[in-house]
């Protein structure tokens, strides 16, 4: 009667929730099952629940990539939710790939990817649901490669002793350098080390056993160097130089349930010339490489065609600085109008043409303007290079209220290097001239929609790495909650109080994503710890315990404030130090200095600082500058 | 011109639930390139409606959606065009038109037909044959149903249009109209009870082999597929 292959039985599917996360056999999935071309099997992992794994682009763009060659194939795996983990745990049942639902523990390959810091007790989980030793040091030859690739491995190190491999950069151009080199390591008799260390010498390529670190008696670095003569000191990012003309997934796969990103995604350009200091991904990204717009219409059309999406959706750091973006807009709306497909628009910034594009697309009455001045004063906005000034959003918004919209979002973050009382007051201060600005632009019969709403979110910064804010020490867990504190209270002073709803992340989150996020090798223990105490999906907020950090931090004689609110010099060597992410350490010192003199930076487009991207020789670096074009 | 669609669900895809399965013949229908009619308004939706919803778990043979179309190429090209865009498990049997008159998918459900199996590692009702028969030879076969708010007491006979047991198997076609639907489950907890065991839904596979709509010629009543009322074209 059975005449199907699941990993699981029919009893354990009908007892879980949702059991589609677990079956694979999605439209557009690849089952290369009895191909005997394979010689390569690979694991894509991404550590958190299918919903959120299976809208992630850069997985998709991988396991296209991956599958379109015939020696490979590349299957998907998600963290098993906490009741299907129970259940493998008490059944012992090994971790499957979805599409040929064999044990990964059988593959060549295991790749997780790293979004963000909070899904790294989900590592562990998928690796020892898999059968696997959690430290790379303990697997033996017929295991699987652990390979880690994405944001999070610009700082590797408290993640570092699980991984036997990470990729540093884009992922499109050096897999098959990589799988080959493994191939002709396979076909005489697999020796772990002698393959790791030939892969160290590949671009891009960081086996971090073979990196040894001493630290000083005050706990941080003393030096960071390779064990064998011939490694690399230093290991640069992997960068896609052509965005054109590479790998992109036409065929992308289509779950069976509702997933975050149920859309057709199209990444219109790489990086951002922006520049906010705060800001991780416009660093790492650079230099902005767009995409030419007649391949993305091309892309757009054969996507939805072979996916059925009723929606597409747009993506880059800052799509409006796309320069055709009218164009490829106003095609998608034209063509999506015919299909009946919906325009997921990015967050735009306000002007005559989004204003008009988003009253196309959207049902004004339901849709909200969003600005995310991320400060609440000009000065602190200076400090953090966010060229967005009161004027413009005022304009923007006065626009945007005479054209029917009375919804607004406003995205602000707390903590932010030399802020004072008066910035945070800011952000209440910010949001009832926005108010005010309704009150003034609409007239009293025409405000229909039951007037103005104003939603204030504020989140807590965190330094990041390869960020001028890298050196910055980061607020304590009270600072955070007063200052939530005291715009609250600022914003109930306001004249339109009534019409400003504000909000707050958690700070304890916070500073756990703070410790790891500049965290070092010695966090290894520490994440082991909070794990073996029964911490999962701790990016879903209910299922995130703070006391189980402290308690396991206590017990490995570490401390929080080390790594998060402890001032750091610029002479100090950090743990990702020896990454080179494109940007050079003097760049970010020079930005560092500039931000503590309250002074802005231009973007790329108009003046080139010399981050030290240009290098590369494309995108942004070789266009003329808008200031040069001027003279 | 309004279509209905039977197909049939087999394998992993049992466990996609209904709502899921609507959603995937939206996408499926857009990949086909069908010219399907939308409703209008600031997120049109396609014009499509389901018959009976399949629980997850059960396989079926007798599946049946209707969609409204803007222009076509004749039932034949929309059969291939749908299968081929359908998943493993997942295959367009049939493809007719719709007259005017017939009523849409939901409401014309009058009755199913299900097939029992016992899953390997389950031992099938002990006596099947005889026990079916006593089962039938009662003047009421009573049950108590659950509902949401409180117990119903009903009596299951009126709605048993057929029983048979073959071979460890079981067929029965029951009501499935939205007034008296029998859910197969609730029958096989009756009979279970009937043979004092208790009844584990793990143990059985359950296929829904053909939905029916009821066709009235005065007294008569006669039981047929539901896409017997319309036409290829
Ligand atoms: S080198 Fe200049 S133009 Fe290129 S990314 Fe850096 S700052 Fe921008």
């Amino acid at each position: 009667m059975k005449e199907y292959k699941l990993a699981l039985s029919d009893e354990v599917l009908m007892q879980v929730e949702k059991p589609a996360r677990y079956i694979g056999n999605e439209v557009n999935s690849v089952n290369k099952a009895g191909d005997e071309r394979v010689a390569i099997r690979f694991a894509m992992c991404f550590p958190d629940v299918y919903e959120i794994g299976m809208s992630h682009l850069g997985i998709q763009i991988l396991y296209d990539m991956l599958n379109g060659w015939e020696d490979v194939w590349c299957e998907r795996v998600y963290s098993p939710w906490l009741d299907l983990d129970r259940i493998m745990r008490k059944e012992h049942i090994p971790l499957f790939g979805l599409e040929s639902q064999d044990p990964i523990k059988d593959f060549d390959f295991l790749g997780i990817t790293l979004q963000y810091e909070m899904c790294y007790t989900n590592i562990l989980q998928l690796l020892e649901l898999a059968g696997l030793p959690l430290y790379a040091t303990e697997r033996t030859a017929e295991q699987p490669i652990v390979i880690g690739g994405g944001p999070c491995s610009y700082n590797p190190e408290p993640i570092a002793d699980f991984f036997d491999l990470f990729y540093i950069g884009e992922g499109e151009t050096r897999y098959r350098e990589l799988l080959d080199l493994y191939k002709a390591h396979k076909e005489k008799g697999l020796d772990r080390d002698a393959f790791l260390r030939e892969a160290a010498s590949i671009p891009g390529m960081y086996v971090p056993k073979f990196y040894r670190t001493e630290y000083k008696d005050d706990g941080t670095i003393a030096s960071f160097s390779p064990v064998y003569e011939e490694l690399p000191k230093t290991i640069s990012k992997e960068m896609v130089k052509d965005v054109s003309n590479t790998y992109y997934p036409m065929k992308p796969v289509v779950p069976f349930i509702k997933v975050t990103q149920d859309r057709v995604v199209l990444e219109i350009q790489r990086g951002c010339i922006r520049g906010c200091r705060f800001c991780q991904a416009g660093q790492l990204y650079r230099p902005v490489r767009e995409r030419d717009v007649e391949v993305m219409k091309r892309y757009a059309m054969e996507m939805l065609k072979n996916t059925g999406h009723e929606e597409i959706s747009l993506s880059s750091l800052s799509s409006s600085d796309y320069t055709d973006l009218k164009e490829l807009v106003y095609f998608l709306i034209e063509e999506c109008k015919k299909r009946s497909i919906n325009i997921s628009l990015p967050s735009l910034r306000i002007d005559a043409f989004s204003l008009d594009v988003m009253s196309k697309v959207q049902d004004i009455k339901k849709s909200s303007l969003t600005f995310a001045p991320e400060a609440g004063s000009q000065r602190l906005r200076d400090v953090i290079n966010k060229g967005l000034s009161e004027e413009t959003i005022l304009k923007g918004s006065a626009l945007a209220f005479q054209g029917g919209w009375s919804r607004v979002k406003l995205y602000f973050m707390l903590g932010l290097p030399t802020e004072t009382e008066e910035d945070i007051r800011g952000i209440a201060d910010l949001s009832n001239k926005i108010a005010a600005t309704y009150f003034e632009v609409v007239p009293k019969e025409e405000r229909k929609n039951g007037s103005v709403q104003i939603v204030a979110s504020s989140s807590f910064f965190i330094p990041k790495p390869f960020t001028p804010f890298q050196w910055s020490p980061m607020n304590t867990r009270e600072e955070f909650i007063d200052k939530a504190q005291t715009v609250k209270k600022a914003v109930r002073e306001q004249i339109n109080q009534k019409r400003i709803k504000y909000n707050w992340h958690e700070a304890d989150v916070s500073m756990i994503e703070g410790l790891l996020a500049r965290g070092d090798r010695k966090l290894s223990k520490v994440i082991e710890k909070v794990y073996r105490k029964g911490a999962l999906f701790e990016s879903w907020s209910e299922h995130f315990h703070y006391d189980l950090w402290l308690e396991a931090l206590k017990e490995c004689g570490l401390s929080l404030d080390f790594y998060t609110t402890r001032e750091r010099s610029l002479e100090e060597i950090f743990p990702w130090d020896f990454l080179d992410c494109g940007v050079t350490k003097a760049f970010l010192i020079r930005e560092w200095k500039q931000a503590l003199e309250e002074k802005e930076s231009p973007n790329c487009k108009q003046k080139c600082l010399g981050c030290g991207a240009a290098r590369y020789g494309v995108g942004v670096c070789v266009e003329e500058k808008a200031a040069k074009a001027a003279e | 011109m309004r279509v209905r669609i039977k197909f049939s669900k087999h394998g992993v895809v049992k466990f996609i639930g209904h709502l899921d399965i609507m959603r995937y013949f939206q996408k499926a229908i857009r990949r086909s390139g069908i010219d399907i009619a939308y409703s209008s308004g600031f997120s049109p939706h396609q014009i499509m409606s389901f018959a009976a919803p399949l629980g997850v778990g059960y396989c079926s043979n007798g599946e049946y959606m209707d969609i409204e179309v803007n222009s076509h190429q004749g039932s034949d090209q929309m059969l291939t065009a749908l299968n081929e865009v359908m998943v493993e498990g997942i295959e367009v049997l049939s493809v007719v038109a719709l007259p005017d008159h017939a009523g849409n998918a939901m409401a014309s459900v009058a009755a199913a037909g299900y097939t029992i199996e016992w899953k390997e590692g389950y031992e099938p009702l002990a006596d099947l044959e005889k026990t079916v028969e006593a089962f039938l030879n009662r003047d009421t076969i009573p049950v108590v149903k659950q509902t949401k708010k409180s117990e119903l007491s009903l009596d299951l006979k009126p709605g048993i249009y057929e029983l048979t047991a073959k071979e460890n198997c079981l067929y029965f076609l029951v009501d499935a109209s939205s007034s008296g639907n029998i859910k197969p489950t609730l029958l096989l907890e009756a009979l279970y009870r009937f043979a004092g065991q208790e009844f584990d839904p793990l143990a059985v596979q359950i296929t829904r082999e053909e939905t029916y709509t009821a066709l009235i010629d005065g007294e008569r009543r006669t039981l047929v597929p539901l896409d017997a009322v319309g036409e290829k074209f």
